[in-house]
């Protein structure tokens, strides 16, 4: 893990800028300098601040952390940095946190989300025995079922998200999928525990899920959440828990191409655009499947927004500040700036494939006053109206 | 001092001001070697009415201004000397208008070149600017303030050159404009037919005002770019390729590259050729123009083209060129500095050795990417020298190699180009010694500086005589 060498790589950034824009040029793409517009926001003044920091130029203060846990870790950065360090950036604001928490240094934002997941294993601080409530009749996973379907925290607790869970549901149970999930046995993935440099309760956790899977013999794991797919298929293995990992549209594009899942041939005449979730795309370079299941459905005109698949705009949930929020408050909080580059497409429909970016874009819109002009939703709601309506 | 922050926090909203230690660390520096100097805040005007105020309440108060774009000059010219309100421009990012016809742009102070290029790029595909190597982020004002070089900056002259309007608040608050803009709604011209007062905003690094508007010339776009690759190993030959070069009148741009790593690098000279057409006959004119200059030289055996493979070809056509910013990361250090003496094409091969000099005497890699200006009139010649931040020695070795490089260009009759405060300090004791010079030249400029910023409030500590 490049996190631990940080320290002694931080200086080599020459602070040059490449990484707020994406690959045009056309705007500012790093979420957190969009949206505080100080340089110091940028990744190059992170990593000044961080390197003043370990040489003791300047000293810790609430702010300079604020400053750290603002990046979503979308990985902009380091798609557009030019330097050959490029892909251990992210790595390096990780490092840097998990000295900071080692130290005590958080901001008290991040500090609740660490007690929530110690305390209550979801970072929404709600009840272990309400995890599974969403589920509604779901079949629990038992050895022979082929996939283990993970919710995640979000698809747990969070209404959107729940509703989210219950379509995907929905679409593979009518596809005749052999799967279960863990109901309230299921316990938070830990990708924004180490994103937010916790490593000993990340450590716990990765542990904990990976033994468990294998004990009900798990070996193929379809997850909802993007941030669950990256942090089980890259760093899970490193705590023994080696499984075949899909993110629920790679699963269902499958299924549609098999013709396991039959379309019907009613043309639905909605123009849609598509978000890519950066723990999909950037982290996992997954940008096909998403668009070709919205493409099979007879009728739906897919547009891109300006910035897509690498070059995203970020909306602003990654590394937990879908709960910390430390990007929210203005109309150039990156979900709303995002919600209004949607709109200008023309499309009715924003889709998601991710329970995070699903919360943040919804509030996002509402703020934005767009409620009545452009639906969220994710790929599995749209599929499940889809064969609901046949 | 609490209450100029909250009278910034007045006119500019609390979000957009700051006097915490972090932004003040971060802004109170930049990437190259000069000592930092901190701001007492750090504001983010929006319009120009807002940064009239702020010049405003500066002078009330007598705090000192700093204006800045993306602080890439890496000789520290927006590091605030003196504390005070750092202006980042940046949000002032608007492109107000494209004459089509009359071929200009007219933007925001803050208006980045990447901005600029997207914008046209989407919008006027036929049209373009002179793109500067350095990073996207740099924006037109400053670029143009220093006197930048672009793409077209063989074919245009300076990068300020180009400049066709400017709105400026002066040290004193009041806006005032420049150029056929005063008299017109079109902005054509930076002066002619008027008498040209640009002169007293470009080249003074926001000494003597805030430019928050700027109309910049544009030029055809055309379908086809290409590059061709010339390689020498005799220096002594350099200028009289390039008078041969330019003499053609064919070239978009033509700049000669220096290195001594990778070692198939070390003691050649590259000189790349950059051209633009419409058609591929047109290219292929262009090309054979090119050859024909340089023919004598491959009979000589003394140069040839050399191939450029396809692989090759993105990263030379690139705009910005993402190369000129690896460099500081050959040390793997993060830091690069360049001085970059303005200077006639015949310092070329003196220019060369001194620079090579410098790297063996201080151990440092260096590195030169000379552009060409204004057909072969001058050249900018960057001593290069990149280093190790964490390394303080290498950094104090890189910093005498520049200011070495820096006086010896002076010495053969180069003029340093966006010079460092005390690059600027040589300058001026070099107008007072020489006497073909005006001796009044100096006094001339600081009674401009005394006449338009009575307190002394504009990035004070550069262009200040001692």
């Amino acid at each position: 893990m490049q996190q631990k060498n940080y320290a002694s790589q931080i200086h080599r950034c020459f602070r040059c800028g490449y990484c707020k824009f994406p690959t045009d040029y056309s705007s500012f793409n790093c979420p957190s300098y969009r949206r505080f517009r100080f340089d110091s926001y940028s990744t190059g003044g992170r990593l000044w601040l961080i390197y003043a920091w370990l040489k003791g130029e300047i000293a810790w203060s609430e702010h300079l952390a604020e400053i750290l846990y603002a990046c979503t870790t979308c990985k902009n950065c380091t798609e557009q940095c030019p330097m050959k360090f490029a892909p251990d950036i992210v790595d390096w604001i990780v490092g840097a946190r998990s000295d900071m928490v080692e130290k005590g240094r958080i901001p008290p934002r991040v500090s609740r989300f660490f007690e929530a997941v110690y305390g209550y294993g979801n970072p929404l601080k709600l009840l272990r025995s309400d995890r599974g409530a969403w589920a509604n009749g779901t079949k629990i996973y038992a050895p022979g079922d082929e996939y283990l379907l993970y919710v995640g925290c979000l698809g747990s607790y969070d209404e959107n998200a729940q509703k989210m869970a219950r379509s995907l549901v929905h679409v593979l149970e009518t596809a005749g999928v052999s799967f279960g999930i863990l109901g309230n046995d299921e316990e938070c993935c830990g990708n924004e525990i180490y994103l937010l440099g916790e490593m000993g309760l990340f450590q716990h956790l990765a542990e904990k899920n990976s033994q468990k899977f294998k004990e009900l013999g798990v070996r193929k794991i379809v997850t909802l959440s993007p941030h669950a797919y990256n942090t089980m298929k890259n760093n899970y293995p490193a705590f023994g828990g080696s499984f075949e990992l899909y993110h629920y549209t790679q699963l269902l594009n499958d299924l549609i191409e098999k013709n396991q899942i039959k379309l019907p041939q009613v043309r639905v005449e909605v123009k849609v655009t598509y978000h890519d979730p950066c723990f999909l795309g950037r982290y996992n370079n997954i940008y096909d499947e998403p668009r070709q299941i919205l493409q099979s459905i007879p009728g739906i005109k897919l547009v891109e927004m300006e910035r897509n698949r690498r070059d995203a705009f970020c909306c602003g949930g990654g590394s937990g500040n879908f709960i910390t929020d430390l990007l929210a408050g203005s109309a150039d909080s990156p979900a709303r700036i995002r919600a209004r580059e949607a709109y200008e497409t023309g499309a009715d429909t924003l889709a998601v494939a991710c329970p995070s970016c699903l919360t943040m874009l919804t509030d996002a819109v509402k703020a934005e006053d767009l409620d009545d002009k452009l639906a969220v939703k994710d790929i599995s709601q749209i599929l499940k109206e889809l064969l609901s309506a046949k | 001092m609490s209450d100029v922050y909250e009278a910034l926090q007045k006119i500019v909203g609390k979000d957009y001001v700051s006097n915490q230690t972090e932004e003040r660390y971060f802004y109170g520096r930049d990437p190259g070697l000069m000592p930092p100097h901190e701001p007492d805040y750090v504001v983010m005007p929006k319009t120009t009415e807002e940064v009239q105020e702020i010049v405003r309440l500066a002078n009330r108060e007598k705090v000192p201004i700093t204006p800045k774009g993306a602080g890439l000059s890496l000789t520290g010219l927006v590091i605030p000397q003196r504390g005070g309100i750092l202006l980042d421009m940046k949000r002032m990012d608007k492109i107000l208008e494209v004459n089509e016809k009359a071929r200009y742009v007219i933007l925001e102070g803050g208006t980045t070149h990447a901005a600029l290029k997207s914008y046209l790029i989407k919008h006027y595909p036929h049209l373009r600017h002179s793109v500067p190597d350095s990073p996207p982020v740099a924006t037109v004002v400053a670029n143009a303030v220093i006197h930048g070089q672009g793409r077209l900056t063989q074919q245009r002259g300076f990068n300020s050159d180009m400049v066709s309007g400017l709105e400026v608040v002066l040290p004193t608050g009041e806006v005032c404009r420049i150029g056929s803009c005063a008299v017109s709604q079109y902005w054509f011209s930076k002066g002619p037919p008027l008498p040209d007062l640009s002169g007293l905003f470009l080249g003074w690094f926001g000494t003597t005002g805030v430019i928050t508007k700027l109309g910049m010339k544009l030029y055809p776009c055309k379908k086809i770019r290409d590059v061709m690759l010339f390689l020498t190993d005799k220096a002594e030959l350099v200028p009289e390729i390039i008078r041969k070069l330019t003499h053609t009148e064919m070239f978009e741009d033509i700049v000669v590259s220096a290195q001594p790593i990778p070692l198939r690098f070390k003691g050649n000279f590259y000189i790349l050729v950059y051209m633009t057409a419409d058609s591929d006959e047109e290219l292929e004119f262009k090309k054979k123009m090119a050859w024909d200059a340089l023919w004598v030289y491959f009979e000589s055996k003394d140069g040839g083209f050399v191939s450029v493979t396809p692989d090759m070809k993105p990263a030379f056509l690139a705009m910005p060129s993402k190369d000129t910013t690896r460099f500081a990361d050959v040390s793997k250090g993060g830091g690069f500095e360049y001085s970059g003496p303005i200077t006639p094409i015949d310092n070329f091969p003196i220019f060369i050795k001194k620079l090579e000099e410098k790297a063996e005497e201080y151990k440092l890699f260096y590195a030169s990417s000379a552009r060409v200006i204004d057909a072969g009139h001058s050249m900018m010649f960057s001593f290069s020298y990149t280093f190790n931040r964490a390394n303080p020695d290498e950094m104090k070795r890189a910093k005498k190699a520049l200011d070495e490089a820096a006086e010896f260009a002076l010495e053969k009759g180069g003029v340093i180009w966006k010079p460092n405060i005390n690059e600027q300090q040589m300058i001026m004791e070099r107008i007072m010694i020489m006497e073909r010079i005006d001796p009044n030249t100096l006094k001339f400029m600081t009674s401009i500086k005394q006449l338009l910023d009575p307190n002394g409030i504009m990035n004070p500590g550069n262009w200040e005589a001692k």
